[in-house]
């Protein structure tokens, strides 16, 4: 296993140690995890994968509750799509 | 395209948390095909989610063991809906797969209540048990400053842990009275073990300011939290924090029991002595039945198990346990039961539905869920109203609606797949223990 994983959060890279989910690269990345329908920056709340704020895309998949997924070398993560 | 599998097993448990871990293992042991759905990174729910350096608490190491020999299959991904009669559909991450079962125990845990108050939605407010999930998840708060709030035990153990991960718990806003709390704390010396953990928790807390009767009034700042004014003895103080965790205790997921038809009785799933809930075939166990913690969860799970097994009288061993744990659990609704100050915490224009950007403003003028629903889309985001649900409850009195499938967010080609697309059985789609 690697010391640590580098992913990319919209296109700024990110390095954080094994283990860590996507919300948690997320908020260490300073970014919000989107945008609501009235354009308010909103991050994860529930951190358990019920309230749906922290969804983000991962390697061009949409709308993926960041907080219930392990971050894996060089995977793309981007907000607001 | 996605693939379809499908496959059988004498009982499949819903929820890999404590109560999923023990009816699993119960039943597994008797001899009976087991496999457990869920949806999280690893097993052991929320209690015992596994952080990515820390190892796990012996009693999860335990079960794992044991629901290992038990040789239970653990198929991850999110149940969604019951096509026919002893079916459930689950989307995992590269497809679908139709699990049947003969026996179903329903463990799929609580999760915390919100509720809406002017700043609420601002990032870094976070639910009490959500940073902490967080935090076991790889973000680091060394030096952050924590406002931790809300109502429930659940505030100390986050405060604890935080603590222990170098960040600077502020203070602990409960909400309850000191008198509810002291009458709290009596009821644990019925419960040596709670008490015990009860002694190592104060330790850990030492020199953390803990203010009862006191709430979070609104969070303020631009584009994150920056602080917090709270409610403390009627008076109002504003905290500055780069976090704020926050949860009002914990409501029971009783979604899945309910597409199920099992009845439901104040806000929880109804179940007989041998959690068995009233549909034929499906058990439940843990907190949908009420919240009670860990212990119970883990005494309820193995009541299910055996019970499923067919091995009754061992399951009527473990009533007396139960039963005891019960009367906690009891105490635990009374101490922390919210005030009806907190109704008044959002203004005319907090949002209280964070997925549509529902205005409180806008919800007052209804009578009831439903038509609040359909004239302001409240609660049809993708958390299909498990936030806004038990806040408007709380709020406006009103009942929840009705589940319908899916009742999860799915992928359209996970809704769309014929029954002739149905490929052989794909073992290799299900992830090991």
């Amino acid at each position: 296993m690697p010391e640590q994983v580098a992913i990319t959060v919209n296109g700024v890279s990110v390095t954080v140690p094994p283990g860590t989910t996507v919300a948690a690269a997320v908020i260490l990345a300073g970014q919000p995890c989107r945008h609501s329908v009235g354009g308010e920056p909103r991050g994860p709340l529930c951190g358990m994968g019920i309230c749906f704020e922290c969804r983000v895309n991962i390697n061009r998949r949409l709308h993926c509750r960041s907080c219930q997924i392990i971050c894996e070398q060089g995977m793309e993560v981007t907000t607001d799509e | 395209m996605s693939s379809v599998s499908k496959s059988k097993f004498d009982v499949v448990v819903v929820g890999g948390g404590p109560a999923g871990m023990a009816a699993g293992t119960r039943a597994g042991e008797c001899g009976l095909r087991v496999a457990i759905v869920d949806d999280n990174p690893t097993l052991g729910g929320q209690i015992w989610r596994q952080g990515a350096k820390s190892e796990p608490e012996p009693e999860h190491s335990a079960w794992t063991k044991r629901l290992r020999s038990a040789r239970a299959e653990l198929i991850s991904g999110t149940a969604f809906d019951q096509p026919d009669v002893g079916i459930l559909v689950v989307e995992q991450a590269d497809g679908t797969r139709e699990v049947a079962y003969d026996k179903l125990i329903l463990a799929t845990g609580a999760r915390e209540r919100f509720l809406p108050f002017p700043g609420w939605t601002l990032p870094n407010v976070m639910g009490a048990g959500g940073l902490q999930a967080i935090v076991k998840n790889g973000l680091t708060v060394r030096g952050k400053r924590i406002l931790v709030a809300g109502s429930g035990p659940l505030l100390w153990a986050v405060a604890a842990y935080l603590r222990t991960h170098d960040a600077e718990v502020v203070r602990i806003c409960e909400q309850a009275s000191w008198r509810s709390l002291a009458w709290f704390t009596l009821g644990l010396l019925e419960q040596p073990r709670k008490l015990t953990q009860g002694f190592s928790l104060k330790r850990e807390l030492a020199g953390i300011s803990f203010s009862p009767n006191s709430w979070p009034v609104a969070a303020n700042g631009h584009s994150v939290v920056e602080s917090v004014t709270i409610s403390r003895n009627g008076r109002l103080e504003e905290i500055p924090c780069d976090y704020l965790a926050c949860g009002f205790h914990l409501v029971p997921n009783i979604e899945l029991p309910q597409l199920l038809g099992c009845r439901i009785q104040n806000g929880c799933v109804r179940v007989d002595d041998f959690q068995r809930t009233t549909v034929a075939n499906i058990l439940c166990a843990g907190e949908p039945t009420g919240i009670g913690g860990v212990e119970l969860a883990l005494v309820e799970g193995q009541i299910a198990g055996l019970t499923a097994a067919g091995r009754l009288s061992e399951a009527q061993n473990l009533f007396g346990e139960r039963n005891k744990l019960q009367r906690f659990a009891g105490r635990l609704d009374q101490a922390f039961k919210l005030r009806s100050q907190l109704r008044s915490l959002a203004s005319a224009d907090t949002i209280v539905c964070r997925c549509e950007d529902v205005r409180y403003s806008q919800l007052r003028r209804y009578t009831s869920w439903r038509t609040a629903k359909l004239q302001t889309r409240c609660g049809m985001g993708p958390c299909q109203g498990r936030i806004c649900g038990p806040a408007t409850q709380f709020l406006l009195k009103w009942d929840p609606d009705s589940v319908r499938p899916p009742i999860f967010p799915v992928r359209v080609e996970s809704l769309a797949f014929p029954a002739s697309s149905v490929v052989p059985e794909q073992p290799t789609l299900t992830g090991g223990l």
